[in-house]
C-alpha cells in the first residue's frame, strides 16, 4: 500500500508528513504536485500542512481549485482514504470534502503548544487502532482554527458519531480551559458521512517519534495502515 | 533623458553623503555624478552597507578556525560539521524599520536573513530573535512588541522555518529605539555551496523572484541616521514583506542549484539590485551590465533611481552559465515566479546601467565596495556610570521569598511564552529541545548529530563596563549552550551602537569588540559574520551599548543532551563553579542596590529591573568559567547529569526556581537547598555571578562527577536535594526562602501575558 503526500504552492509539512510515513512507519510514499491529476495509485492521501497560497483570501480557498483536488474528490467518492492536517484540514472544507468553516483563533494569534486531544470513536479507518476515550498529546500550530458550523450541521456531526477528535484536559474531560482555540464543541477534528475523509487542526506527525518528546500521534497513522491491510486481505 | 538636477548641498544632506565624500565620488569618476550615481553611492557608502565606522576595529575579532568553511565577508558564515555537511548562519538587526512599522520592520527583518542563508544554497532549518523594548507600562512600547512579534511570527510560520529561540528584554534604554536582531540557521552538503560572484565573462545575470516597486527607497540611509520627530513620517521607507512568495523562491532557487546551471547568487537586501549587482562583479573582479527596461516592475514610471535603490523584498540575482538559461527558467515557472535576463557579466570591472539602451549609470565596482571610505573615529572613554558608595547602614534585612516573587514578575525574568507560543517552533519536526530552556536543539536527520543554538546580548553590563560585559555575552552563550550538552562551534555577531561620530560611543564599540575577541578566542567560537547597526538613537539620546552573539555549538550522539528542569524526586542539586566572588565592589553594589529597593519591592513596579540597572559589572574569569564549561560537558556526555541549568539574571534563586517549574514533559517538583551561611544572604541568593552551573544528579554518580570536577579544576558544591513541592532554600541560622513551586511558577507563566490582556 502507498501513501501519497499533496505538495501546493506555499505547502511546508509534506516533508515532516513524507519522513513520518518512510521512516517511522517504513511505508512507500510519494509526492503528488499540485498540477497533477494523477494520484499515482496511492491507497491513501495527506493533505499536509503549511501556508498554501500564503493564505491569500481564506485558508485553503485557492487549493481547492487545483487540478490534483479534482483527483483527490474522485478518489474520495470512490472510498479512498484522505486525511487532511491543519491547512489539509481547511482545504478539505473549502473543497467541500468536510462541513464547516474554519475561523480565526479566538485569542486572535496563532497558537503553537501541545494540546491534548480525546478519541471520540474508533469506528474509523484513523482511529481504528485506538481505545474510545484515549487522550492523545498531539501539538497545534495554527492561526485559524476556530471549527465552525450551523446548528443543523453540526446536530448532524454529533449524531452520525463524525467528531473524531476533541480537545480535552490530561485527565479526558472536555473543558472551555483545555479548548486552545474557541473551537465550537471542543471540535479538532472530523470526518466525512462515508467515514474515509478525515480532518484534523492538530498535526500528529509532530508528535510521532519519542526524540521529539512524544509519539501519541502515530495512531493515527498506524490506524490507516491496519485499516488498508484489512481491506487487502478481504 | 534623466533631467540631470544640481548636486546642491541639500541633496548631499538628503543622502547623507559628506562634502569629502562627494569629492572622492568626483574624483574616482573623473566627473560630477548624475543624480543616479549619486543614489547608487549614497547607499553603498551608507553606514549600514560599508561598514565605515566598524571595519577598523571588526578587524579584531577572530574568524578563523578549522571548521571555517566561510568567514565574513559573503551572505552567511559557514562552519563545517563533520559527515559532508556544513552549516550557514547569520544573525542581522531590523532595528530602525521596527520602530517606524513594527509588523513589516520585523517580518522583512526575517527575511533578509532568511534569503542571506538560502542564497548560499543552504536549507533555513531554525531561525530565532533578540528583541529589545522599552518598558511595557508605556503603551507604545506594548504596541510596538505586538508588531514585532507578529511580523516575526507571520513571516516564519508561513515561510515554513522554526522560529524557536532567542531572547526578550526590557529596558527604558529602548523606549524610542527597539532592537529586532534576527537570526537564521541552515544546513547543506559541503560541495552544495553557492557564494555571491559574478563569474564568467558573457554570462547572463537574471533576476528572479518579486516585481520591484517603490517600497524601501533609502532604507539603507534611514538604517544610518538618528530618528527625530520626523521620523514618522519615514514609513514609505519600510519594506513590505511577502513570505509566500518567500516560500517559493527558496524552494525555487535550491531546486534551480540542483541543475548545476547557476554560477553566482545573491539577495537583494538593503540597496536593492544596486547592492547585488556592484558587490557580485566586486566579488569576481568582473563587470556587469544590466538594462532596466528588462527589470519587472509593479509600478508604472519609476526612475532609474528608484529602481536601483528599491529594496522591494523577495529578490534574487543570479548569474547562470551561458547557453544553460533555460533550465533555470524552467524550474522558476514551475514555482511560478518571475525570472528574466536582465544583464550581462562583462570584463571592465563596472557596473554599467542601462534604461532602454541609454546609460543612466556607470561606476567602478571596487569604488562602491572595497574603497567605500573607512573612517578611523575618534574614541573617547565616556565618565563611568557612577557606581554605589559603600553602604553606611548594615546590609539590609530582606524577605527573600517576597523578593524572589517580585522578581519573577518582571518582564525582564517572566516566562516567554506569550511569545513564543506565536512563533511556529515545530514545522520540520526536528524540534528535541522547545523554547524555554538554555538553549534550542534541533535534531539533523540522517545522521546522530544534533545542532544547539543561543542567543545573548548585553546593554546593561556593558553600559558600565563594555568590555567585560562583552566578555559576559559570549561566555553566557556558551554557558547556555554546554548546559544542554553542545560544544560551541562559532559565532555570529549583531552589534547595537549608538551614533558613531560621537567618541563616547566608539570608545564602547571599541572596548566591546576586544572583550568579544578576547572571550570569543578563550572558548574557541570564531567570529564568521554578523552585523552592525549603529544610529541607535532617538532625539540624540543612544541606547545601551548592545552586542548580542549568536552561537551554535554540536551535541553528537544526539543522546548525550538535557533540560534544564529537575527530572525526578531525591536527586541531588549541586553547583559547578563558586558560589559567589571574592568582589568587594559587586557585593557592595549588591547591598546598596537592595537598600534603594526596599520601595520598589513593595510597589508596582518592574522592581527587578530597577534593581539591576544600579548594579555594577559582575566579575568574570574567563579561565574560570572555560572550566567549568569543559566539566559540565563531560559529565553529560558520561551520562552523569540529569538536568543542566546555568545562573544568570536573577541569580542562584531565579535559577533554582526556573528548574523548580514544569514543561511540556515533567510536572514541577521542589527541592531542599542548604547554603553555607552569609553575611547578607541576599546577595549570594540573588547576585548575577557568572561561571556557575546549577546540575541534578543521582546519588549513585556523585563520586563521578567529582571526579570530572577536579579534572577540570572546577568546584562542585553539594546544595541539596530535589523533592517535594516547595522551593526551600536555608542556610544554618534561617529560613531564606520557602514557597509553594506552583506559585511561583504562576506568576512566571502569567505575568508577561497580563500586559497585553484587553
Amino acid at each position: 500500500m502507498k501513501f501519497g503526500v499533496l505538495i501546493f504552492p506555499g505547502s511546508n509539512c509534506e516533508h515532516d508528513a513524507y519522513h513520518m510515513i518512510s521512516k517511522v512507519l517504513q511505508q512507500p510514499v510519494e509526492f503528488i504536485w499540485h498540477q497533477s491529476k494523477d494520484l499515482k495509485g496511492c491507497d491513501a492521501i495527506i493533505v499536509p500542512g503549511g501556508f498554501s497560497y500564503g493564505d491569500y483570501l481564506r485558508t485553503g480557498a485557492i487549493a481547492r481549485f487545483s487540478p490534483v483536488m479534482e483527483a483527490v474528490r474522485k478518489f474520495a467518492a470512490g472510498g479512498g482514504l484522505v486525511i487532511g492536517i491543519c491547512n489539509g484540514f481547511q482545504i478539505l472544507l473549502e473543497s467541500g470534502l468536510l462541513p464547516g468553516a474554519m475561523l480565526r483563533n479566538k485569542g486572535l494569534k496563532y497558537v503553537c503548544r501541545h494540546v491534548n486531544v480525546r478519541v471520540e470513536t474508533t469506528e474509523t479507518p484513523f482511529t481504528g487502532s485506538s481505545r474510545p476515550g484515549d487522550v492523545l498529546r498531539i501539538p497545534i500550530g495554527h492561526m485559524e482554527g476556530n471549527y465552525f458550523a450551523d446548528d443543523a450541521t453540526l446536530r448532524q456531526l454529533e449524531d452520525n458519531r463524525q467528531v473524531i477528535f476533541r480537545y480535552c484536559t490530561a485527565d479526558g474531560e472536555i473543558t472551555d480551559a483545555a479548548n486552545p482555540n474557541g473551537s465550537l464543541a471542543n471540535i479538532a477534528g472530523i470526518c466525512n458521512e462515508q467515514r474515509n475523509v478525515l480532518g484534523m487542526m492538530p498535526h500528529p506527525e509532530r508528535a510521532s517519534e519519542a526524540v521529539l518528546g512524544c509519539d501519541d500521534g502515530l495512531v493515527v497513522f498506524q490506524s490507516m495502515v491496519n485499516s488498508l491491510a484489512l481491506v487487502a486481505r478481504s | 533623458m534623466i533631467t540631470e538636477i544640481e548636486i546642491t548641498p541639500e541633496v548631499l544632506a538628503r543622502h547623507n553623503v559628506t562634502d569629502e565624500e562627494y569629492r572622492r565620488i568626483v574624483q574616482i569618476l573623473g566627473r560630477q555624478p548624475n543624480l543616479t550615481e549619486l543614489g547608487i553611492f549614497s547607499v553603498m557608502w551608507s553606514e549600514h552597507c560599508s561598514y565605515k565606522s566598524s571595519k577598523v576595529h571588526l578587524k579584531r575579532l577572530p574568524t578563523t578556525g578549522a571548521r571555517v568553511l566561510q568567514g565574513p565577508g559573503e551572505n552567511a558564515g559557514i562552519i563545517d560539521i563533520g559527515g559532508d555537511y556544513a552549516i550557514a548562519f547569520k544573525i542581522e538587526s531590523h532595528n530602525h524599520p521596527s520602530f517606524i512599522e513594527p509588523y513589516q520592520g520585523a517580518a522583512t527583518g526575517v527575511g533578509g536573513i532568511l534569503r542571506d542563508i538560502f542564497t548560499m544554497g543552504a536549507r533555513p532549518i531554525a531561525a530565532m530573535n533578540s528583541l529589545r523594548f522599552g518598558p511595557l507600562e508605556q503603551v507604545k512600547n506594548r504596541s510596538i512588541m505586538e508588531g514585532v512579534v507578529a511580523g516575526i511570527a507571520g513571516y516564519g510560520n508561513c515561510f515554513g522555518v522554526p522560529t524557536l529561540g532567542g531572547e526578550v528584554v526590557f529596558e527604558e534604554s529602548y523606549s524610542g529605539n527597539p532592537l529586532v536582531n534576527a537570526f537564521a540557521l541552515g544546513i547543506f552538503k559541503k560541495d552544495q555551496i553557492f557564494y555571491g560572484k559574478a563569474t564568467g565573462v558573457g554570462n547572463p545575470v537574471i533576476y528572479v523572484g518579486s516585481k520591484t516597486g517603490r517600497d524601501g527607497i533609502h532604507g539603507a540611509t534611514m538604517a544610518s541616521a538618528e530618528f527625530d520627530e520626523e521620523s514618522e513620517s519615514k514609513r514609505p521607507n519600510v519594506q513590505v514583506g511577502d513570505p509566500f512568495l518567500e516560500k517559493l523562491l527558496l524552494e525555487g532557487c535550491l531546486e534551480a542549484m540542483k541543475t548545476g546551471a547557476i554560477v553566482g547568487i545573491q539577495d537583494m537586501g538593503a540597496a536593492g539590485l544596486t547592492c547585488s549587482t556592484c558587490e557580485m562583479g566586486g566579488r569576481a573582479g568582473t563587470g556587469i551590465e544590466i538594462d532596466l527596461k528588462y527589470v519587472p516592475q509593479r509600478e508604472s514610471g519609476m526612475t532609474p533611481y528608484e529602481i536601483m535603490l528599491s529594496e522591494s523584498q523577495e529578490r534574487m540575482l543570479l548569474v547562470a552559465e551561458k547557453g544553460r538559461e533555460e533550465e533555470v527558467f524552467q524550474v522558476f515557472r514551475k514555482w511560478e515566479i518571475d525570472a528574466v535576463t536582465v544583464g550581462r557579466v562583462t570584463a571592465d570591472g563596472l557596473l554599467r546601467v542601462k534604461d532602454h539602451g541609454v546609460v543612466v549609470a556607470e561606476i567602478p565596482n571596487a569604488a562602491l565596495t572595497d574603497e567605500a571610505p573607512i573612517y578611523q573615529r575618534p574614541l573617547r572613554k565616556p565618565t563611568p556610570v557612577p557606581t554605589p558608595s559603600r553602604p553606611r547602614s548594615a546590609a539590609p534585612r530582606l524577605a527573600c521569598g517576597a523578593v524572589l516573587r517580585k522578581f519573577l514578575s518582571s518582564p525582564n525574568l517572566a516566562s516567554k511564552e506569550w511569545v513564543y507560543q506565536q512563533y511556529d517552533h515545530m514545522v520540520r519536526t526536528n524540534t528535541v529541545q522547545l523554547p524555554g530552556g538554555d538553549a534550542a536543539v534541533i535534531r539533523i536527520k540522517g545522521t546522530e548529530k544534533a545542532l544547539a543554538m543561543s542567543l545573548d546580548g548585553n546593554g546593561r553590563y556593558c553600559r558600565r563596563d563594555p568590555k567585560r560585559g562583552a566578555q559576559i555575552a559570549v561566555a553566557e552563550c556558551c554557558r547556555n549552550l554546554v548546559c544542554v550538552g553542545a560544544l560551541p562551534l562559532a559565532a555570529t555577531n549583531c552589534l547595537n551602537f549608538g551614533n558613531p561620530q560621537k567618541p563616547e560611543i566608539m570608545w564602547q564599540f571599541s572596548e566591546v569588540i576586544d572583550g568579544m575577541a578576547e572571550a570569543c578566542r578563550v572558548f574557541e567560537t570564531p567570529v564568521t559574520g554578523g552585523n552592525v547597526s549603529l544610529y541607535n538613537e532617538t532625539l540624540s539620546e543612544g541606547i545601551y551599548p548592545t552586542p548580542v552573539i549568536g552561537i551554535v555549538g554540536l551535541i553528537e550522539p544526539i543522546t548525550h543532551t538535557t533540560g534544564c528542569w529537575f527530572t525526578g524526586d531525591g536527586q541531588i542539586v549541586a553547583l559547578l563553579g563558586q558560589l559567589t566572588s571574592s568582589s568587594d565592589e559587586y557585593r557592595d553594589g549588591l547591598k546598596q542596590s537592595f537598600s534603594e529597593a526596599e520601595l520598589e519591592l513593595s510597589s508596582p513596579k518592574d522592581a527587578y529591573t530597577l534593581w539591576a540597572n544600579r548594579l555594577p559589572c559582575p566579575p568574570l574569569d574567563l579561565q574560570l568559567e572555560q572550566r567549568v564549561q569543559r566539566a559540565c560537558r563531560e559529565g553529560i556526555q558520561d551520562g552523569l547529569v540529569r538536568a543542566a541549568h546555568d545562573c544568570s539574571d536573577g541569580g542562584l534563586a531565579v535559577a533554582l526556581a526556573e528548574m523548580s517549574f514544569s514543561n511540556f514533559q515533567t510536572a514541577g517538583r521542589g527541592a531542599h537547598i542548604n547554603l553555607v551561611a552569609a553575611d547578607f544572604p541576599a546577595g549570594v541568593l540573588f547576585g548575577e555571578y557568572q561561571s556557575r552551573i546549577l546540575v541534578t544528579l543521582d546519588e549513585a554518580h556523585w563520586g563521578a562527577l567529582q571526579k570530572i570536577a577536579v579534572a577540570h579544576g572546577a568546584e562542585l558544591l553539594r546544595l541539596g536535594t530535589t523533592g517535594g513541592d516547595r522551593l526551600t532554600i536555608q542556610d544554618k541560622s534561617s529560613i531564606l526562602i520557602d514557597e509553594a513551586v506552583a506559585e511561583l511558577e504562576s506568576i512566571w507563566r502569567h505575568s508577561l501575558g497580563q500586559y497585553f490582556q484587553r
